[in-house]
């Protein structure tokens, strides 16, 4: 097994629910009242070292519950290796905690899994829309969102 | 209009009227403002360049500033976010304006059928001429330019005389 999902294991073994290492990506499913720590965790473990947060997303598993998914891509520029987190966040409280505390460059990716999914992150600085306009409705990543669905078109002034 | 002339050393004339004789004057000299947003843009490039040479139409001279342009070409994709850009340079330009939607993404949206991009232009401002392809080739351009011509002489009315359509 890897040195990675070892030692998240070892740290935090009542909130890794499962890893795996196919195809030589090491993931890591995690519940998400502890992921702050979780993820402070790897960027400050000696052994790990996780400084680069490469990317923060989100999935939408319609019909699946929990629904929603976040997913952290991290890297190690000391160590050389990379890591994936996964979290599930149930349809009715889509919600947690940002890690804009862990790495100042992943506010952007949350803003970004907020507009496109409306997952909240709690304690982000600026959570608004990154790409749509203020005025847009609904999340247009959302599985259920609908394909032909037309936007209010916005003035000048607006 | 222009009487037969008898060479008698007198200075010759014709007969027009005002509206006809501005009109004249107007057609080729149109100033376009291009709104390029997307490969549309590349032939409006074109069109402009030596090998298609608008400037025989009289509508070489770009203007980037909406205030000194009289022609607005639309070539390119606009989104919900860009709309209002697009509305406030219609806007800023001064009377009597037209204005040339090029391509499909600008007269319907063309394959972008999502969230995200305006089902064509003519949702937020009037257009005189379409041209249809993806992206059109500049005889396309050319075209367009003509027909704007063909609405000035002939007095034809402007789309932003029957907007909004109902």
């Amino acid at each position: 097994m890897s040195v990675v999902l070892d030692r998240l294991r070892e740290m935090f073994p009542a909130d890794v629910v499962s890893t795996h290492s196919d195809f030589g990506d090491d993931t890591a499913l995690v519940r998400r009242e502890r992921i702050v720590e979780i993820l402070a965790f790897l960027r400050d473990d000696p052994e790990l070292l996780f400084d680069f947060a490469m990317d923060l997303t989100g999935v939408d598993y319609l019909g699946e519950e929990p629904r929603f998914e976040v997913v952290y891509h991290l890297y190690s520029l000391e160590k050389k290796r990379r890591v994936r987190i996964k979290v599930r966040l149930h349809e009715d409280d889509p919600v947690i905690d940002t890690a804009v505390t862990v790495w100042p460059g992943i506010n952007w990716f949350e803003r970004e899994a907020w507009d496109m999914y409306g997952i909240v992150f709690r304690g982000h600085p600026n959570l608004k829309r990154i790409l749509m306009y203020e005025a847009f409705e609904g999340h247009p990543l959302r599985k259920d969102y609908p394909k032909a669905k037309r936007q209010p078109t916005i003035g000048p002034e607006e | 209009m222009a009487v037969k002339r008898v060479k008698d050393g007198a200075s010759g004339y014709a007969l027009t009227t005002l509206e006809s004789l501005v009109a004249w004057g107007r057609k080729y000299s149109l100033y376009p403002f291009t709104f390029a947003t997307a490969c549309c843009g590349i032939e409006v490039m074109g069109a402009f360049g030596t090998h298609y040479d608008l400037s025989r139409f009289g509508a070489e001279v770009v203007r980037f500033s909406p205030r000194q342009a009289d022609v607005l070409l639309v070539a390119g994709t606009v989104n919900y976010k860009m709309a209002p850009v697009l509305k406030r340079i219609y806007d800023q330009m001064l009377e009597p304006k037209w204005v040339i939607s090029m391509g499909a993404c600008a007269c319907t949206g063309g394959f972008y059928n999502n969230y995200t991009v305006l089902q064509g232009i003519d949702k937020v401002i009037p257009v005189d001429v379409y041209i249809p392809g993806c992206p059109p080739n500049p005889e396309g351009i050319i075209d367009a330019v003509v027909w704007i011509q063909k609405i000035i002489e002939t007095g034809a009315p402007r789309a932003a005389e029957r907007w909004p359509i109902k």
